[in-house]
């Protein structure tokens, strides 16, 4: 605590505007997201503080949810725990693509940071430190403004959440316009779009064909691969 | 007020979502990569966002089968306009939100 304080000039101020200037797009999405599941969880059953545990414990959105239809379903522990493993999985993908950018971090800070890796902190966070400017303590502060965000507003929607607008001005497309930005920001070159474009497309037959999440693990690994191949193949440094 | 069934299922829950966010960033930080993994994973962004938008854009999850007719794929041709001409992730978010808000008045 003392070394952050001590560490804590205008430079860790400069962190902490700067990651919760970058959270507030995943916070506009979580909000009507959160309050639903609070909404959905009150009606399975779960008081406003156990809604709030399972939030501040996992934090991972839609594991959330399953888990608290198949508790209303009288779902074994065992069950539920195993389908949340196979729904989160792709978050080692996530953390993997991150890892390149945090060579020799520090452990702690890691592991915190690792607590808050979704599919939104994600993308922003690789996003950002694509610029050289980003450090893992405004990475930091993105996730736990997110991770706020999140816990507030389950506990908000178990309370009272059917009393709350929490669809309007189209606030349920903020997540989806941005991941379409930050996808955008991704494509650095033609081998991207190529790669983007078939794991796009066996994402989309995957996702009709097989149960669960397991077709965004698939789909990525196998374009990802495709994508080293095809980079090879036409030659170093052109796609880029 | 909270059973122990229920604290057990938390838990076992938060173990299992964390250890696969956690071990690749304690593991892979502290290890020179292989260039083809680096190479590997510097795909991975575009294509994880890909897989993760596409279905959401293009199907309808409760039939799970293509619509292209639905709000969701509309709006997102213009977003995606926006996005790559202005390169503006603020902008793009609030862009998205008014075409949505405004599609669902008319679908």
């Amino acid at each position: 605590m003392n070394s952050k304080k001590d560490s804590g000039s205008g430079h860790s101020k400069k962190s902490v505007s700067r990651g919760m200037a970058a959270a507030w797009p995943i916070c506009l999405g979580y909000m009507p997201i959160g309050l639903a599941f609070g909404v959905l969880a009150q009606k399975a059953g779960l008081s406003p503080l156990e809604i709030g545990l399972m939030s501040v414990v996992v934090f991972a959105g839609s594991s959330q949810f399953i888990a608290v239809s198949m508790l209303a379903a009288g779902a074994s522990i065992f069950s539920i725990v195993a389908t949340t493993f196979v729904v989160n999985l792709r978050h080692f993908l996530m953390s993997s693509a991150l890892a390149v950018f945090l060579k020799n971090a520090d452990r702690k800070k890691l592991s915190f940071f690792a607590y808050g890796v979704t599919d939104e902190s994600f993308a922003v966070n690789l996003s950002k430190f694509r610029d050289s400017q980003w450090d893992l303590n405004s990475a930091l502060v993105t996730n736990y403004t997110a991770n706020f965000t999140w816990i507030i507003t389950t506990m908000l929607g178990g309370i009272g959440g059917q009393f709350i607008p929490a669809h309007a001005f189209g606030i349920d497309y903020a997540l989806i316009a941005m991941f379409i930005c930050l996808l955008v920001f991704q494509i650095r070159g033609y081998i991207y779009v190529i790669t983007a474009v078939i794991a796009g497309v066996i994402a989309v037959i995957l996702s009709m064909l097989i149960p669960g999440n397991s077709y965004i693990v698939i789909a990525s690994m196998t374009a990802a691969a495709i994508g080293v191949v095809l980079n090879k193949k036409i030659g170093s440094g052109e796609g880029r | 007020m909270v059973s122990k069934a229920y604290l057990a299922v938390i838990l076992g829950m938060g173990l299992v979502t964390f250890l696969p966010r956690w071990l690749p960033l304690i593991y892979l930080t502290k290890r020179s990569l292989p260039s083809w993994l680096v190479e590997w994973l510097d795909f991975i962004p575009a294509a994880i966002l890909s897989a993760i938008l596409l279905p959401a854009l293009v199907t309808d999850s409760a039939t799970r089968s293509i619509d292209l007719g639905q709000p969701e794929f509309v709006v997102a041709i213009p977003t995606f306009v926006f996005a790559i001409l202005t390169k503006s992730l603020g902008g793009t978010v609030i862009i998205g939100m008014v075409f949505f808000g405004l599609a669902e008045k008319f679908f």
